[in-house]
C-alpha cells in the first residue's frame, strides 16, 4: 500500500518546487521557532523566506541541486549562523535560553535532524492551535507558519483583503508572545488537554479547503491537502495516534475522494447525486477506510468518527435504502453530540432518501432555518414533482439569500427543470 | 426558550416481548424521534433509560422492591428539550415512540433554582 503521502503528492499536479516549499518551509521554521523561543518567530521567518526566496533564483537559473532539501537546510542554517554572527545581542539573549548549548554564538547548535524536525513541528502545531487565539486565528496561523503560505493566498481563501489577514496574523502572534507560550514538546497531559484543539483547527482548515467560496480551485485543493498532511503527522507520532485523529484523516480521505467530481470542465459544483463516480479517487476512499478501521480502537465516539461514517457511506456507489438509512442515522447521532445547521439539513435529506420526500417536508419545515439559502435549496429539492410551485418559491429564495455565482447557477438551472412541461 | 423535562411512563408488565429485529427498528424510531428534535436544535440533553428495576424507599426506613408497586405505570426514560411554552414542547412529544406502544409522556417545565 502506498503511503498517504504518495497519494497526497499524486494528487498535485503542481511541480516539485511548492509541494516541497510547504513542508520544508514548515520544517526549517519549525525547528528555527524551537530555537529562538516564541519572542523571536519573525525572524525565523524572515530567515526561512531568505532562503527560499534565493533558492527559486538559482534553482530557476542553475535547475536543481542534487538533494533540494538538504541544500535549502545548509543556506538556512548558514543564514542563521550569519544572523546571529551579526546580532550578537540576539544571539546571547537566545542562548541564554537554550540550556543545551554552550555560551558563544558560533557554537549554537541549528539541529535540523529528522528527530528534531519532527519534534520542533509538533511542537509548532500545538502553538499555533493555542486556544488563547481564536479558531480563525489559528487556520490563518496554521496556514502562514506551518503551510508557508503568504498572506495573499490566506486573503484569497478566506475570501477577504491582505490588511485584515496580515493583521490578524500579526495579532495572533502578539498573543502568543503576551500568553508566554512555550514551543516545546508538549507533555502527556497537555497531549490529552490539547489535542481536540489541535484537531478542530485542522478541521476547519480542511473545511475551508473543502467548502470555500473561493474560485480559486487549485488553492482550496492546496488547503485541503495542507490539513490532511499536518493531521498526518500526528497520526504518525505514537503519542498522538489517538482514534479521533484517525477518524478525522479518514474523514478527510473519504472527501477528497470526490474532489474532482464535485467540479465540471466550467468549474461549477456538481452535486452528489449528479457525480461521475468513475472519478472518485479510489485510492483515497482505501485510505479512508483504513483510517476508520484505526479510529476504531478504544472506546470513544467523537463527532469525527460519526462524520466519517457518514463519508464513509456516501463513498458507496449504490444508491440504496440501506445506504441511506445508515447516513440518517449517523446524523441522528451527530445531531445529540453537536447541533449544527448544516448537519440537520443533511439528516433531512438522508431522510427523504431512506423514507420518503413527504415525510422529510414534513421535518424540513419544522426546523425552520428561513434565513439560510441551503434550507431553502433543499425545500426546493424536496417540493420538486410533489408541487413544483412551491419548489420554485423555495428555490427563488434560496437564489436572493445566496452571494455565491457557482450556487446560483446551480438553482436557476434546477427552476429551470421545475418548469418544464412534464412529458 | 425554556427547559422542559419529558417523562416516559409505561407499563412495564405490559410491554410486549420483541425479538432483536424489532429492538433494533424501536431504537431507531426513538433516534429518529430525538433526532428530529435535535435537528431543531431544540435538545437541551438526550437524557437516558431507566433501569426496569429499583427500589422505593419509605418513611421509617420501609424499602419496596419498586419502581411500579403501587402504580400500574413506571418511568422507563426521561430527556430535556428547550420550547418557547408548554404547547411547543407538547408538539415536540407528538411523535415520541412511547405513544404508539401504548405509553405516555409527562411535560413538565423545569423551573431552575
Amino acid at each position: 500500500m502506498r503511503t498517504l503521502q504518495v497519494t497526497i503528492s499524486s494528487m498535485e499536479q503542481t511541480a516539485l518546487i511548492p509541494h516541497l516549499f510547504r513542508t520544508e518551509y514548515r520544517k526549517i521554521v519549525s525547528v528555527l521557532c524551537k530555537l529562538f523561543g516564541i519572542d523571536h518567530i519573525e525572524i525565523a521567518e524572515d530567515i526561512v523566506s531568505d532562503t527560499f526566496l534565493l533558492a527559486s533564483e538559482l534553482w530557476g537559473l542553475k535547475g536543481l541541486p542534487e538533494n533540494p532539501a538538504a541544500w535549502l537546510y545548509t543556506v538556512a542554517k548558514n543564514k542563521t549562523k550569519d544572523y546571529l554572527k551579526r546580532n550578537t545581542l540576539f544571539a546571547q539573549n537566545i542562548s541564554k535560553e537554550i540550556k543545551y548549548t554552550t555560551t558563544t554564538s558560533e557554537e549554537i547548535e541549528i539541529d535540523l535532524s529528522v528527530k528534531n524536525i519532527n519534534d520542533s513541528q509538533l511542537a509548532m502545531m500545538f502553538v499555533v492551535c493555542h486556544p488563547c487565539n481564536a479558531p480563525e486565528a489559528q487556520i490563518g496561523l496554521a496556514l502562514n507558519l506551518l503551510c508557508g503560505f503568504g498572506v495573499d493566498e490566506i486573503a484569497s481563501a478566506f475570501l477577504t483583503n491582505k490588511t485584515v489577514i496580515y493583521k490578524r496574523l500579526q495579532r495572533a502572534k502578539e498573543k502568543l508572545r503576551i500568553e508566554k507560550i512555550k514551543i516545546e514538546q508538549p507533555t502527556t497531559t497537555e497531549i490529552n488537554d490539547r489535542l481536540p484543539a489541535v484537531l478542530m483547527t485542522l478541521y476547519l482548515l480542511f473545511n475551508e479547503g473543502y467548502y470555500s467560496a473561493s474560485q480559486d480551485i487549485t488553492l482550496r485543493k492546496d488547503l485541503c491537502l495542507e490539513a490532511m498532511r499536518l493531521t498526518y503527522m500526528l497520526i504518525e507520532n505514537e503519542q498522538l495516534n489517538k482514534p479521533a485523529a484517525n477518524a478525522l484523516l479518514s474523514l478527510m480521505c473519504f472527501h477528497s475522494s470526490r474532489f474532482d467530481s464535485r467540479l465540471n470542465q466550467q468549474g461549477e459544483i456538481v452535486l452528489y447525486q449528479d457525480q461521475d463516480t468513475a472519478r472518485w479517487n479510489q485510492e483515497l476512499i482505501e485510505k479512508g477506510e483504513y483510517f476508520l478501521n484505526q479510529a476504531s480502537e478504544g472506546d470513544t465516539l467523537s463527532k469525527y468518527h460519526l462524520e466519517a461514517g457518514i463519508a464513509y457511506w456516501h463513498t458507496i456507489k449504490a444508491d440504496t435504502v440501506n445506504k441511506w438509512e445508515n447516513i440518517l442515522q449517523l446524523y441522528n447521532h451527530l445531531l445529540l453530540i453537536e447541533y449544527s445547521p448544516i448537519a440537520a439539513l443533511n439528516r433531512t435529506y438522508a431522510l427523504a432518501k431512506a423514507r420518503t420526500k413527504k415525510e422529510a417536508i414534513i421535518e424540513a419545515e419544522k426546523i425552520n432555518l428561513t434565513g439560510n439559502h441551503l434550507y431553502h435549496s433543499l425545500l426546493g429539492e424536496l417540493y420538486m414533482s410533489i408541487d413544483n410551485t412551491k419548489a420554485i418559491a423555495h428555490f427563488n429564495n434560496a437564489l436572493t439569500l445566496t452571494h455565491s455565482t457557482a450556487d446560483k447557477t446551480l438553482i436557476n438551472k434546477k427552476i429551470q427543470l421545475c418548469e418544464q412541461p412534464i412529458k | 426558550m425554556k427547559d422542559f423535562l419529558l417523562i416516559f411512563r409505561t407499563d412495564i408488565a405490559a410491554m410486549p416481548k420483541r425479538s432483536p429485529e424489532e429492538m433494533q427498528a424501536n431504537t431507531k424510531r426513538w433516534m429518529d424521534w430525538i433526532g428530529g428534535i435535535a435537528a431543531q436544535n431544540k435538545l437541551t440533553d438526550r437524557g437516558n433509560r431507566l433501569m426496569l428495576t429499583g427500589k422505593v424507599l419509605n418513611p421509617g426506613n420501609v424499602i419496596a422492591d419498586g419502581p411500579y408497586s403501587e402504580i400500574k405505570e413506571s418511568i422507563i426514560g426521561y430527556s430535556i428539550v428547550k420550547a418557547n411554552t408548554e404547547e411547543e414542547a407538547t408538539e415536540l412529544a407528538k411523535d415520541c415512540p412511547i405513544l404508539a406502544a401504548g405509553g405516555n409522556v409527562e411535560i413538565r417545565e423545569i423551573s431552575v433554582l
